[in-house]
């Protein structure tokens, strides 16, 4: 399968994207794989092995909960959901990723307006 | 769910997690298929997507965070099943841990109840003793009374209680028996914050001359002489023939400075002593008041003896006053000691971890493959890391376990060992800091032997590991145990070393020349009949007789009174001149100074170096004459040719005295303590030239000095019986002169005894390490060794192969353990009286012992590698 050059997942953030996909509603493991994949457009490559250690991680941090639920097609499966703990933490993790972003893309800005004035 | 709920249902969550994945999976698989790529490679990528399951799984698992506590559980249960499978290796880990952790609590053990835990009293920390101190002979003098009272009045910061040492005999309500009492000022208890167990506490009108005598009493008197003990509350009690009201018995459990079971108030008596400034006797406990900081106490103390010393410049010109918590007084000496065995006793554990550790870290490398397998499934290092310290922590809580119970059986014995009699005894107990302490080393010794097999998990080379197998043997592991063995060799070099300096140190002491003949020579204090004391002439004549009828006593071939006896406890040192003292706060020179009676020399053979001993002729009346001995003459005059000079002794006459005699020096200090103590001379005046008015006193301190022709111990009940009297006089505090001698080197021998036992327990815990370090290396190396015999090497070469690895590490060890015995020298003879200088023959000796066993421990193993069959030690590879 010919592939785009993918860039790996910023440390922590991978965190941040699970609780942003599970704020849209319950929703189970193998989902929030392909939304990951096709959300991020094929740009980002979430290893699915490390998807649910982060998983199990919230949960035990109790921002995320689960439940066993039926699927469309009749299967159990456990779907994730977010505590209230887990939206402030979207919250604050999303503003702060926001501020990143912002400082990081000014200070390239910056850089490369420099850069076109020599 | 909480991390217990999650702990419990372990197995649900596990199959959860299965199932999970397993749904990921086929999800996975099926989209797949859907987007028509074949069933079977739609399986095999999906499982590929996801990663290892394995892996994964464990994961999620650390993710859980109640990753530790399953874990430990599940390591737990595996060390104890490792050790079932290995019971020999499991039980002698288990009794050498035992054998350290269990010396090193009882140390412990010992130093909580002597020196930690705080004393009996309610706000201990508040409590101190002041003493007198003079620029030339430093602290720890009494207090005279005069000035104690002043103390008392000013002090305003602390309260101040007085005492000093009393005692007599009972003789009414049963047969009369001689106590040991004190004189307390009235606020005494109250100071101390001691609650009288019947009764009441002294008054402070009761603490004045001329009061209604009143006594405070042991319970232990209360119940020999009173069919109840508070029958004895309001009783009178004869003692040193006067009535004295009961007014109080005190708690068993109060103890200071010494036993005594009764006390009576200081002031009711006035004796010459109690109104002279220069007669320092009485000791001082204070109690700083709340918020009051010990170097404010002390800045009142240093106003009020300055304030004394300008207004009594004839004694108290340069006389200071220092305060010190009571706790230091109460446990003296003994710190040093115990701290000293404490630290032996911590290098025996940590010889007995080493071992320990060398014995893991062979089953380790014999480990490493399945250490390696656990890598290739998934096992993290720091899991793997974590499950060694398991085992050894297993190890090591359960030693501690066995040695806690070894050291609450042990601690009676080593206290009751303990020469004399160890301060705060009734102290020492298990408690529960003595649990934490033991849990703490047990922890801590786990941790160190545990470490090095953690180590050597491996992380890289997985595959040569797993192919090897423990049959390999890695450099760094053989670097390990050999610096295993060099630590050991070193550790026990240094207790060795140190029992063999203790061991000259007291053979030395113990062929030193007391000054007298101590054998065949009893001494005993003697309680003259309290209706003999008193007028002078009554109390000289009751003497006179005790003497005579000693004298004549079967068996006895000599006997004199004495106040002093030689290395007892009980001295009395003044000041001497040979120009006459106009002010005795100046003088420099201070001597020991004992009255004796006539036949003195005679009795303990005390050799007369020039003129005469005391006759009967030195009375009172004839001129007074004093004998000093050669260190005296020496000093003084430069010569001990020095009959019929000088000297101006205070403490004997106001004008000169005659030296009629010179004698040889006596030991007085202890064969250790003489030639460190501060005085060194000594003089003698005759008993019968002592003035009437000090008469009385002297009464309360004089003993018998007996030479026997036999066993002396075996006179010691005929004597009793003989000096009876009307029995209301008594014989105490008996002692051989041998007894005596050997008492003050009773410390050194028991350090030794002790140092002996640590030293042979290192040698032999480090003769196991080497042999079991040796036999492990070289049944290594057996291919090896098969290779050089098929090449024709013979028996001998291959153990001195073998003896050449063993001799490297013990000189080296030898080597580091001389630097470690050379400051253990010095500790030691900072801390331990009469140490000798460590001496290059008992480092050689020392350097013999270790060489040889080591070497024979090591020679075993060698000797069996020699035996190696080359055909089937190359079979093996």
């Amino acid at each position: 399968m010919p592939t785009p050059q993918k860039s790996d997942l910023p440390q922590g953030t991978l965190d941040l994207l699970i609780l942003k996909i599970v704020n849209l509603g319950p929703v189970h493991g193998y989902a929030i794989a392909q939304r990951l994949e096709q959300v991020s457009r094929g740009v980002v490559q979430a290893p699915e092995g490390s998807l649910y250690p982060a998983l199990h991680r919230l949960e035990n941090r109790a921002l995320l909960a689960a439940d066993w639920k039926q699927t469309d097609t009749g299967r159990e499966a456990k779907f994730y959901r977010l505590t209230r703990k887990g939206r402030a933490a979207l919250a604050s993790e999303e503003a702060s990723w926001n501020r990143l972003t912002e400082a990081v893309s000014l200070i390239l800005g910056l850089a490369n307006a420099e850069g076109d004035a020599k | 769910m909480n991390w217990l709920a999650r702990l419990t249902r372990r197995n649900k969550l596990e199959h959860q997690l299965d199932k999970e994945l397993l749904f990921h999976i086929e999800q996975h698989e099926q989209d797949l298929i859907a987007r028509g790529v074949p069933p079977e490679e739609a399986h095999r990528r999906a499982r590929l997507a996801l990663g290892g399951p394995e892996q994964v799984k464990e994961k999620c698992r650390d993710a859980r965070g109640t990753r530790w506590l399953e874990d430990l559980a599940q390591d737990t249960r595996y060390a104890l099943r490792t050790f079932r499978q290995k019971p020999a290796f499991a039980v002698i880990a288990l009794l050498i841990l035992a054998l350290g952790i269990g010396a090193t609590t009882v140390m412990f053990t010992v130093i909580n109840g002597v020196l930690l835990k705080p004393l009996e009293f309610p706000n201990p920390d508040q409590l101190m003793t002041l003493h007198g101190s003079t620029k030339d002979f430093g602290e720890f003098w009494g207090f005279s009374a005069p000035d104690a009272d002043d103390v008392e009045k000013d002090a305003h910061s602390f309260v101040a209680a007085a005492w000093t040492y009393g005692g007599g005999t009972i003789s009414n309500h049963g047969e009369p028996e001689y106590i040991l009492g004190r004189q307390v000022t009235a606020n005494f208890f109250s100071t101390l914050g001691v609650p009288m167990r019947e009764g009441r506490d002294f008054r402070p009108e009761e603490d004045k001359f001329g009061a209604a005598p009143v006594a405070i009493i042991s319970s232990a008197v209360a119940r020999r002489h009173f069919t109840q003990t508070s029958n004895a509350i309001g009783a009178t009690l004869v003692f040193e023939g006067k009535s004295y009201t009961i007014v109080g018995i005190f708690p068993a459990t109060f103890r200071l400075a010494g036993n005594a079971d009764i006390f009576t108030p200081i002031h009711q008596l006035s004796d010459h002593r109690t109104q002279r400034r220069e007669a320092r006797f009485i000791h001082v406990i204070a109690r700083r008041n709340a918020k009051v900081t010990p170097a404010e106490a002390q800045a009142e103390l240093d106003t009020i003896a300055g304030r004394l010393g300008r207004q009594y410049p004839a004694t108290n010109a340069d006389l200071g006053m220092i305060a010190r918590a009571l706790r230091q007084e109460i446990v003296g000496g003994v710190g040093s000691t115990l701290w000293l065995l404490l630290v032996a006793v911590a290098l025996v554990l940590l010889i007995a971890c080493v071992n320990v550790a060398s014995l893991m870290l062979a089953r380790a490398v014999s480990r490493e493959r399945e250490l390696a397998m656990r890598v290739a499934l998934g096992a993290g290092l720091g899991r793997l890391v974590r499950q060694c310290l398991t085992e050894s922590a297993v190890l090591g809580i359960a030693g501690g376990a066995l040695g806690v119970t070894l050291a609450a059986i042990g601690v009676g014995p080593f206290v009751a060992l303990w020469p004399g009699s160890l301060p705060r005894a009734d102290e020492i107990h298990v408690d529960w800091r003595i649990l934490l302490f033991a849990v703490g080393v047990s922890l801590f010794s786990g941790l160190i032997f545990g470490l090095a097999p953690a180590l050597r998990v491996p992380v890289k080379n997985l595959e040569h590991a797993l192919r090897l197998g423990g049959r390999s043997i890695a450099g760094s592991s053989r670097r390990l145990h050999s610096v295993f063995v060099v630590a050991e060799i070193a550790l026990a070099f240094v207790l060795l070393a140190s029992a063999g300096m203790l061991g000259r140190t007291l053979l030395k002491l113990s062929s030193l020349d007391p000054g007298l003949n101590t054998h065949n020579l009893l001494t005993a204090r003697f309680a003259l009949s309290p209706a003999s004391l008193t007028t002078p002439a009554q109390m000289r004549a009751a003497w006179q007789s005790v003497l005579d009828q000693t004298k004549t006593f079967p068996g006895v071939q000599a006997a004199a009174l004495a106040d002093i006896i030689p290395m007892r406890e009980g001295e009395n040192v003044g000041p001497y001149s040979t120009a006459p003292i106009t002010n005795p706060a100046d003088a420099t020179s201070f001597a020991l100074a004992s009255t004796a009676t006539p036949d003195y020399l005679a009795v303990t053979k005390i050799p007369l170096r020039a003129g005469r001993f005391f006759t009967n002729d030195d009375k009172l009346g004839s001129a007074s004459v004093v004998v000093i001995d050669e260190n005296l003459a020496r000093h003084a005059f430069g010569t001990t040719n020095v009959v019929g000079r000088r000297l101006y002794v205070p403490y004997v006459d106001v004008a000169a005295s005659v030296i009629v005699g010179v004698v040889g020096h006596v030991r007085h200090w202890g064969l250790a303590g003489d030639d460190q103590s501060r005085v060194q001379d000594q003089i003698y005046y005759p008993f019968a030239q002592v003035p009437d008015h000090l008469i009385r006193f002297f009464s309360t301190v004089m003993s018998l000095a007996v030479r026997t022709n036999g066993d002396p111990a075996a006179m010691i009940e005929p004597l009793r019986k003989e000096l009876r009297g009307g029995g209301d006089q008594a014989l105490y505090d008996e002692a051989t002169m041998d007894q005596l001698v050997a008492a003050s080197l009773d410390s050194q021998r028991f350090l030794l005894l002790l140092f002996g036992i640590f030293a042979g327990l290192a040698l032999l815990l480090a003769c196991i390490g080497i042999y079991g370090v040796l036999s492990y290396l070289t049944s290594q190396r057996v291919p090896e060794i098969g290779v050089r015999m098929a090449l024709g090497a013979t028996t001998r070469e291959v153990v001195r192969l073998v003896l050449r690895q063993s001799l490297a590490m013990i000189g080296i060890g030898i080597g580091a353990g001389l630097l470690g015995a050379i400051a253990a020298a010095r500790l030691l003879h900072r801390l331990v009286e009469g140490m000798q200088p460590a001496e290059p023959l008992t480092f050689a000796a020392m350097i013999a012992i270790l060489f040889a066993t080591a070497l024979l421990a090591s020679y075993i193993p060698a000797r069996r590698a020699s035996h190696t069959n080359p055909v089937e030690a190359l079979r093996q590879d």
